[in-house]
């Protein structure tokens, strides 16, 4: 069986599995990985949405064949990490608003939401606003919307500018 | 034995001897201190006489609803509840009720935390494996959790504290009144103090006693209930740590899927590649069970290639030929006529139409099973695992003590988990392939072969005359729901004892939850329900929704036919009770304030689970909103249209022990109605809904949710019993009907469907029938952001 590897939270890791499978099932299903939730399968639900080399991907959507050595797939649990603490501003943020209600969708929100904030910086001294978060496709059937722009936009205060999601 | 009678409230005024129940308090004997407490009688309160006044006609649900009558359903069995303190300081509890997101193990935490004086975080709640001692009580439904559940609960933590007391007062040689308790340490004035960790041995019992119930701390002491308090799973849920059945790690348990119908309830006819799909990549097994074909893999991915590689036949179900027009027919001509009206009134009559509503929650049925020859053990976030025992065990000829049955945290409910059949495709699975499995429903078949919120017709008149109502009438038509195994005959029992007549199952869940708000003369509720045999169930509530929408809209129309605002219309005409509700929402939500052509408010009320609530929304219908586009657009299928863009929801609570959580549900409720009244809804089509996917099914999104959304409480007033009633459904209704009144307001049309956009083009293509789910996509690197 052919051989892929990649970074994955800061290590180098290698998996025996045929190309076509998707990273979000190499993760879970191989790699025992399972922050990143299935919601869909499709690239709709986002409730699998990791960062692949700094960006927001859907992982449900990506055959591991793509991914070369170099690639650095960060999931929830590495998302800490790449600030160096034991919580991301973005998790605290969460916290602090006591978002999550059954919690599955929480994961990719969190992800989603690093990366919508790092995406309204490319506009000079721009900051994520509401019309910005109409844009952000995750779903949550629990309804925790109010609360995720609320953290969203106190998160992104803690989020040193300039940061991207990776070291 | 001692039996004490326990009020739950010290400093509750309601009378002595109504509804007061009498536990016995236990102290188990084992390595630290576990206290149990179970029910052993019941006082139950006289029905109250129906409120002053001649009209309108008393409803039933005015002097009893729904959640009294889970309370009452649950109480015989309230059995052993127990509390247990660590050598560590930590108190633990296995809640026997299940955990899907709406707070409930927060909550529990809360009354032990506060009862035994220690901080939140050191109370550990887990959830219990199904008990079939604990029959009926280990459901979670109907929203009544903390209402049946708390009671035992304090009683439980306050024998804890006393006996961690009294234990103190021995080894210091000192009297328990002069101890004191605070954040888990109990002290002495001369400076003593010892930890309850410290204690947790001592305080054991040698032998199972029974015990005092001592007096319970009063409200005026309460420092955490009541209190803003977060979620104690909050972190394990920002760190992707939380555990559900998916991420279960049972050794050799590999991802298992379902190829399942091409319509709801089809039979298997032939599988004609089964060996061909067996020796494709990564599959290990392939093979029938009751509901489709089963194949086990190394990868979900691998079970999904294999699924739609199998060559299915198929007898049709017995909904094959049902379409909505089928059924909107069917349900039309069911529909009870309305009686004559009174000669020389003016009729107002319509018809309301709710489409299905699918009550997918974002995890998906997963579930994990291990049967061997002699026993079995299932994971599943089952709401009433011991009737899921139960069946499974039966299904799998094994003796039910054979089976384990653990719950597990569920990501999201909505009246989903009441079904077991994630966890029976599960074990059967795992019974034929002789191995352990992890089985996932795809979306597709949560969508598709899941469970939903019944399709509806509501016949509303009202008759009137000058500015009097004469009458209003209501029959209320609908697909039959399921109210899962159990469920509905524990409800109806209890209606019977209380002699509240002999309805059937249905019919007594719709007078409980259907209440008189508006004094309009002669007024009369009927449910008529026919027994087409789709997957339905309550979901975030039964029937309230759909009839409390019809009821506001036709408000709206007579106040319209009589000249009067709407709000002025509603304090003219509703119960007094609610006009507190509709005061403050009116002056939060500014009522009346100038919106431009085309923007418009609309405002509700409710009233559940001792709850009452009123609802007011401003709706933008102008064409540039309705016509607003998401970027970067998804190729096809996500719906913008009419934008709800500020909420203000005024409720004035019985109790509210947890309001942080309270306002969460609350939060997510409304997105609920604003979902059913606008976007969500699934198209049945020869049996089976198009829906398959949230491109498709269109919840509530970003694009869709309110910027603005205040919540507020009035000082909790109402409730004599005090006893706190949940929040998960509440705020559904008044959601829903406030959205669909200020639609009409904004557009100049009532809307008679819902979801209004229901019969729209359908925005998207349906997935193919067979294969019965769609393959993953390549391009998600393409999509980066
Ligand atoms: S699981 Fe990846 S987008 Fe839904
Ligand atoms: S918190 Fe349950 S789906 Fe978002």
């Amino acid at each position: 069986m052919p051989e892929y590897s990649f970074k994955l939270n800061g290590e180098q890791v290698t998996v025996n599995v045929p190309g076509n499978v998707r990273l979000l099932w190499v993760l879970r299903d191989i790699l025992g990985v399972t922050g990143p939730k299935y919601g869909c399968g499709l690239g709709v639900c986002q409730a699998c949405t990791s960062h692949i080399n700094g960006k927001a991907v859907n992982i449900c959507s990506v055959p591991v064949e793509q991914l070369k050595p170099n690639d650095e797939v960060v999931t929830i649990e590495g998302l800490p990490a790449t600030v160096g603490k034991d919580l991301h501003p973005m998790q605290e943020a969460w916290l602090k608003h006591d978002v999550a209600q059954c919690g599955y969708c929480q994961p990719g929100q969190i992800m989603a939401a690093v990366a919508h904030v790092n995406k309204a910086r490319k506009g000079p001294g721009r900051e994520i606003d509401d019309d910005d978060m109409d844009n952000i496709r995750n779903i949550c059937r629990c309804g925790t919307y109010q609360r995720i722009r609320a953290a969203i936009k106190d998160g992104a205060e803690n989020m040193p500018r300039g940061s991207r999601p990776n070291p | 034995m001692t039996s004490h009678r326990a009020s739950p409230e010290p400093d509750n005024s309601a009378p002595e001897g109504t509804g007061r129940r009498q536990f016995l308090g236990y102290l188990l004997a084992a390595p630290t201190l576990v206290v149990a407490t179970r029910l052993i009688g019941d006082v139950v309160d006289p029905p109250k006489a129906a409120a002053a006044g001649l009209p309108p006609t008393p409803a039933l649900a005015d002097v009893y609803d729904l959640s009294d009558a889970l309370t009452d359903a649950t109480r015989p069995t309230a059995n052993l509840i127990t509390v247990e303190v660590r050598e560590d300081g930590t108190i633990h509890h296995a809640s026997p009720v299940s955990e899907n997101g709406q707070g409930i193990t927060t909550a529990l935490a809360m009354v032990i935390a506060e009862e035994m004086s220690v901080p939140l975080q050191r109370v550990k709640v887990t959830l219990a494996d199904a008990r079939p001692e604990l029959l009926f009580n280990q459901l979670t439904g109907g929203s009544n959790n903390l209402h049946a559940k708390s009671e035992p609960l304090r009683i439980a933590a306050a024998i804890a504290r006393e006996q961690m007391m009294t234990t103190a007062a021995k080894q210091w040689g000192v009297s328990r009144n002069d101890l004191t308790v605070r954040d888990g340490v109990i002290r002495h004035p001369d400076g003593r103090s010892a930890d309850y960790g410290s204690l947790a041995t001592a305080a054991a019992a040698l032998t199972t006693t029974a015990v005092a119930t001592p007096p319970l701390k009063p409200r005026s002491e309460y420092t955490i209930i009541g209190t803003k308090q977060d979620r104690i799973d909050a972190l394990e849920m920002v760190t992707g740590r939380k555990t559900y059945a998916g991420d279960l790690k049972i050794p050799g348990a590999l991802p298992t899927m379902v190829h399942r119908g091409p319509d709801i309830g089809a039979t298997i006819k032939s599988v004609e590649n089964r060996d061909e799909v067996a020796m494709m990549p990564g599959v290990t097994d392939v093979g029938v069970i009751t509901n489709g074909v089963a194949v086990r893999a190394q990868t979900f991915g691998q079970c999904i290639d294999a699924v739609r590689a199998l060559k299915v036949k198929w007898h049709p179900g017995p909904l094959a030929n049902e379409s909505d027009d089928t059924v909107l027919k069917k349900l039309k001509d069911a529909t009870i006529p309305m009686p004559p009206a009174p000669p020389g009134a003016k009729v107002l009559e319509f018809d309301f139409v709710n489409y299905f509503n699918s009550n997918t929650p974002l995890e998906t049925g997963f579930a994990v099973a291990d049967v061997r020859s002699d026993s079995a053990e299932i994971w599943y976030a089952s709401k009433i695992p011991i009737i899921a025992l139960q069946e499974i065990a039966q299904r799998l000829g094994l003796p039910q003590n054979a089976v384990t049955f653990h719950v597990v945290p569920g990501g999201g409910s909505f009246g989903r988990r009441l079904f077991h059949d994630p966890a029976m495709d599960a074990a059967e699975a795992s019974q034929l392939f002789g191995k352990p499995v992890r089985l996932m429903w795809h979306r597709s078949d949560d969508f598709r072969h899941g469970r939903a919120h019944p399709m509806a017709v509501s016949r509303v008149r009202a008759t009137y005359l000058g500015d009097q109502v004469l009458s209003y009438m209501q029959h209320h038509t609908s697909v039959k729901t399921d109210f899962g195994h159990g469920l509905g005959e524990i409800i109806t029992g209890t209606l019977s004892k209380q002699e509240l007549g002999n309805l059937s199952v249905a019919e007594g869940i719709y007078q409980l939850t259907t209440k008189t708000f508006y004094n309009f003369g002669l007024t009369e509720s009927l449910l008529n329900e026919i027994p087409l045999p789709f997957w339905t169930s309550s979901m975030r509530n039964v029937y309230s929704p759909n009839v409390r929408c019809a009821q506001e809209l036709m408000v709206d129309q007579l106040a319209n036919a009589m000249g009067k605002d709407p709000l002025e219309f509603r304090l003219a005409y509703g119960k007094s009770e609610y006009h507190p509700v509709l005061r403050k929402a009116a002056e939060l939500g500014e009522w009346g304030r100038k919106l431009p052509d085309g923007v418009a408010q609309g405002i509700a009320i409710a009233d559940e689970y001792k709850h009452r609530i009123c609802t007011l929304v401003e709706i933008d219908c102008r064409p540039e909103t309705v016509n607003r586009e998401v970027t970067p657009a998804p190729e096809e299928g996500y719906v913008t249209g009419p934008r709800v863009t500020k909420v203000t929801v005024v409720v004035e609570p019985a109790h509210v022990y947890d309001p942080n959580g309270f306002e969460a549900q609350l939060q997510g409720g409304t997105n609920d109605g604003i979902a059913i009244a606008l976007t969500f809804s699934n198209h049945i089509k020869d049996g089976l809904p198009l829906e398959g996917s949230w491109d498709q099914g269109y919840y509530t999104r970003q694009w869709n949710t309110p910027r603005e959304m205040t919540i507020h409480f009035l000082p909790n007033t109402y409730d004599e019993r005090r006893t706190p009633g949940g929040a998960g459904e509440l705020a559904v209704a008044p959601a829903m009907a406030a959205v669909a009144c200020a639609y009409a307001h904004a557009t100049g049309t009532m809307p008679t469907e819902f979801p209004i956009n229901h019969n729209n083009e359908l925005p998207f293509h349906p997935f193919p029938t067979q294969p019965p789910m769609p393959q993953s996509h390549t391009d998600g690197l393409d999509h980066a952001y």
